[in-house]
């Protein structure tokens, strides 16, 4: 194990971390919100492999990741209207329909991607990476903190936004009246089902950003089911952040450490077999769930649908 | 208890238009008239009292004026125009604010926030100006709040200033406050009776909703009684201003559970009472919480042959003792005694081996398994019992002609035992439970609210199964917020007001007197303690 802290073995890690990180960091800052003002989005794993597969498609035919962003966006708000029409409209089981949602979304994304190129993955050239001269050059720290793409610091910068928006103006304690006690917000003049909608698309946009940052930026590709339960992971994340966007920050970190390090460890060449490194992410997940699950403060009327005046 | 009435300017309020008028409003429920045809008006400067018992269409009114609701006929108005309120949005706009009976807070926010709830999401809170406001509020109407407190931290009195803060924030010109002293001590419904004045001083409208017939007489200006959903009188400013309190209260009462001109007289059953002692309770007690409310001290005695009757407003404490009574709740203190046994400790299901039945008035959700059959809920009670079950194998043959037995027995209207009984309507759900509670040696049953939601025939019917089960010589205890129905059918009528028995009173078929004497007792004006012997 004395080869382990090596720089290429760091390295590869704080990268590998970063790139795995952003995903699950974009997904639960987007389920938080959703989870504050009262809706459970389970359908976000299907939000983000839509972003996954409508960011990919567009950016492979325009040769633009910007626009391949976008196009991840959209896919993620298209597949919530559908969870805020029959969820919070409608107010049909969220779990069921958050189920559905996801499973349609593999079954439909895997579908097109066979009918448009068959059998064959192809790749996006990589993408341009931030160089801030001095910093990027650092050793160990230089390309992993400081060379990465610019929608790695705009996730950064969603985080801080966040909190601040939470915590300094009406939005916050309107998403958490809508989540903790909606009858309240309702009888106050607010808009419960309103902002619930606007909760539920602020999910599919993060997750659909998300997804086409692991496609685009990521892999580099497109490949049915890839998202792998990131965005379940982003679940977790936003139950056990009690509501604050620098705990998913925190959260995503060590998850995305975790899953990067069976890559560092095989680049580091260590002999611990594969099948064990392979099994870490899922133990942190285990061990994170054991020492932490009870913190988890769930608002009161989480995955209750709202209607005025029911007793 | 200052007269209320001084604070109404010189001009006669009866000349002046209301802030809001209710007219011709009809609201139905599925299977329920909530408000029938009531027109009302409320006048600025006033404590207008809305009093009636639960059930008397007091809330639905509330949620009418507050935009939850909208009436199926009749509509409202605002300074004598026609009004549409068809949601709280459009109710806040036309100036009303309302204090729900229950806490309309998010506990977990910040007072500062629970005050400016509602507001557009991407505003900053308006600190600097709620702040001067509150303190302005905190010389006028000593409403003091600590803006940074977080709300399920407070005290529930305190809560309620926060919700009366909330409406004068936002300049109401209505403040309707909904039974507001259900949760504060006598001191501060006393305090609150005082607010309200000031606020009228102020120029406000405030419609005070409560079943306390006291607090309608010290902080009422104008007092409406409904009864059933209908409007069943009103005592003017004038009116009210000349009465002494027990002549007021004597006239609410009158008005709350006298009987209706024209509904014919039920007629009384002839006492079946044995001198045998069956059941005995003593000093039963349980523990009471923010929404149960627990009982004190219930001391009863029933022998066999007997119908003891349980009046009271619905939620003094009725289903806590017939729950207590059956071992569903668990007991601070006393003693229950079957035919001289101690049956305190025994189990749910030991009393029902014992013979102490329970009919519970939630025949849904406690009594029954909406989606399992007939026949599998007449023997929900005995699972794992023998005949049933032998050798702890189910005998669906067995059970399935008990259950028809059973059907034919209690006439029971349905396809066949293997129908689920969700299916069947609340007089069949209701024979079939009774059914089960009268299987094997059954000594005493407790009926909570048996005919409570059955149609007229149906009624009857239960009446008179009722009265059979004391003749066969068990002991019947007979929980209901009919009074005519415990007029009808008890030897003798316990009085619940509050989780305690404020009297027991001898049905003597003395009629209108008795009835008035336990209205008055259901409404905790009179403390009438007998003898339970």
């Amino acid at each position: 194990m004395s080869g382990l802290l090596t720089e290429a073995f760091l390295s590869s890690l704080l990268t590998g971390a970063i790139v795995a990180a952003i995903p699950i960091l974009l997904a639960g800052l987007g389920e938080q919100m959703s989870e504050k003002a009262g809706v459970l989005n389970i359908g976000i794993e299907g939000m983000m492999l839509m972003g996954a597969y409508v960011g990919f498609l567009v950016a492979f035919e325009t040769n633009s990741l910007w626009l391949g962003f976008l196009g991840g966006i959209l896919g993620g708000v298209l597949t919530a209207i559908v969870m805020a029409v029959l969820c919070v409209r409608l107010g049909l089981n969220q779990i069921v329909i958050g189920i559905g949602l996801t499973l349609g979304v593999e079954g439909l994304t895997a579908l097109l991607h066979h009918f448009q190129f068959s059998r064959t993955y192809p790749r996006l050239p990589a993408p341009e990476r931030l160089n801030i001269p001095g910093l990027t050059d650092l050793p160990v720290i230089g390309p992993s903190l400081f060379g990465r793409h610019l929608i790695v610091y705009l996730a950064l910068i969603a985080v801080v936004v966040l909190a601040y928006l939470y915590r300094r103006t009406n939005l916050g304690m309107t998403l958490s009246a809508a989540g903790e006690r909606p009858a309240a917000l309702d009888v106050a003049g607010g808009n419960v089902l309103g902002i619930r909608v606007v909760a539920v698309l602020f999910t599919g946009a993060m997750a659909g950003l998300g997804g086409a940052y692991l496609a685009n930026i990521g892999a580099g590709l497109f490949i049915p089911f890839m998202t792998g339960g990131a965005g379940f992971i982003g679940i977790v994340l936003a139950m056990l952040a009690r509501g604050r966007p620098l705990w998913v920050l925190i959260g995503s970190l060590i998850f995305g450490a975790a899953l990067s390090l069976t890559t560092a460890l095989q680049v580091a060449g260590s002999n611990i077999p594969t099948d064990v490194i392979q099994m870490l992410p899922f133990a942190a997940v285990m061990l994170v769930l054991v020492l932490f699950g009870r913190r988890a403060k769930l608002p009161a009327a989480l995955g209750a649908a709202y209607e005025r005046g029911a007793r | 208890m200052s007269n209320a009435s001084e604070t109404v300017t010189s001009l006669s309020s009866e000349t002046r238009a209301g802030v809001i008028g209710v007219h011709g409003v009809t609201k139905r429920f599925p299977g329920v008239i909530a408000v029938n045809n009531v027109s009302l008006t409320f006048h600025q400067g006033e404590v207008h009292v809305l009093l009636g018992e639960n059930g008397a269409g007091k809330s639905t009114l509330v949620g009418i004026l507050s935009g939850l609701q909208e009436p199926d006929e009749g509509y409202l108005s605002l300074n004598g125009k026609k009004i549409r309120l068809a949601s709280p949005s459009a109710s806040l706009d036309a100036g009303i604010s309302t204090v729900f009976q229950h806490s309309m807070l998010v506990p977990t926010l910040t007072v500062l926030e629970n005050l400016t709830l509602g507001a557009p999401w991407y505003e900053r809170p308006p600190r600097a100006r709620i702040a001067a406001r509150m303190e302005e509020l905190k010389r006028e109407f000593a409403l003091s709040l600590p803006l940074d407190a977080i709300v399920g931290e407070l005290s529930l009195g305190q809560q309620q200033q926060i919700e009366i803060a909330r409406a004068l924030l936002r300049d109401s010109k209505v403040l309707i406050l909904d039974e507001a002293t259900s949760m504060l001590t006598p001191q501060g419904a006393h305090e609150l009776g005082e607010r309200m004045q000031k606020l009228v001083k102020s120029g406000l409208a405030v419609i005070f909703i409560t079943h306390k017939l006291a607090e309608a007489y010290r902080y009422g200006n104008r007092i409406s009684v409904l009864k059933q959903g209908a409007l069943a009188g009103e005592m003017v400013p004038d009116q009210l201003k000349s009465m002494s309190e027990d002549q007021a209260v004597d006239e609410i009462v009158r008005l709350m559970f006298g009987r209706e001109a024209g509904a014919g007289s039920t007629e009384q059953r002839n006492s079946t009472k044995r001198d045998d002692t069956v059941l005995k309770l003593e000093n039963l007690s349980t523990q009471g919480d923010a929404d149960v409310m627990g009982i004190a001290d219930i001391s009863l005695i029933l022998q066999a042959g007997e119908i003891v009757g349980v009046a009271g407003i619905d939620g003094n404490g009725q289903k806590q003792l017939a729950e207590a009574m059956a071992g569903q709740r668990p007991l601070n203190s006393g003693r229950v005694e079957l035919d001289g046994e101690d049956i305190t400790s025994a189990t749910v299901a030991q009393r029902r081996r014992k013979g102490l039945r329970y009919l519970t008035d939630d025949r849904l959700a406690e009594g029954s398994v909406a989606a399992f059959p007939i026949s599998e809920n007449t023997v929900l009670k005995d699972i794992g019992q023998p005949p049933f079950w032998v050798n702890g194998l189910e005998r669906p043959q067995r059970i399935a002609q008990h259950a028809r037995e059973l059907i034919a027995r209690f006439s029971v209207h349905a396809p066949g035992e293997t129908t689920p009984i969700g299916r069947l309507s609340g007089g069949n759900i209701q024979k079939v439970l009774l059914g089960r509670e009268l299987l094997g040696e059954a000594r005493v049953v407790v009926f909570n609210k048996p005919t409570y939601g059955l149609d007229l025939k149906n009624i009857d019917t239960s009446r008179q199964r009722i009265s059979e089960i004391a003749e066969r010589g068990l002991a019947v205890l007979l929980i209901s917020t009919d009074l005519d129905e415990l007029m009808a059918l008890s030897d003798r009528i316990a009085v619940m007001e509050g989780g305690r028995i404020r009297g027991i009173v001898k049905n003597d078929g003395s009629g209108e007197a008795l009835r008035l004497r336990i209205g008055r007792m259901m409404a905790g004006e009179e403390d009438y303690k007998q003898a339970t012997a």
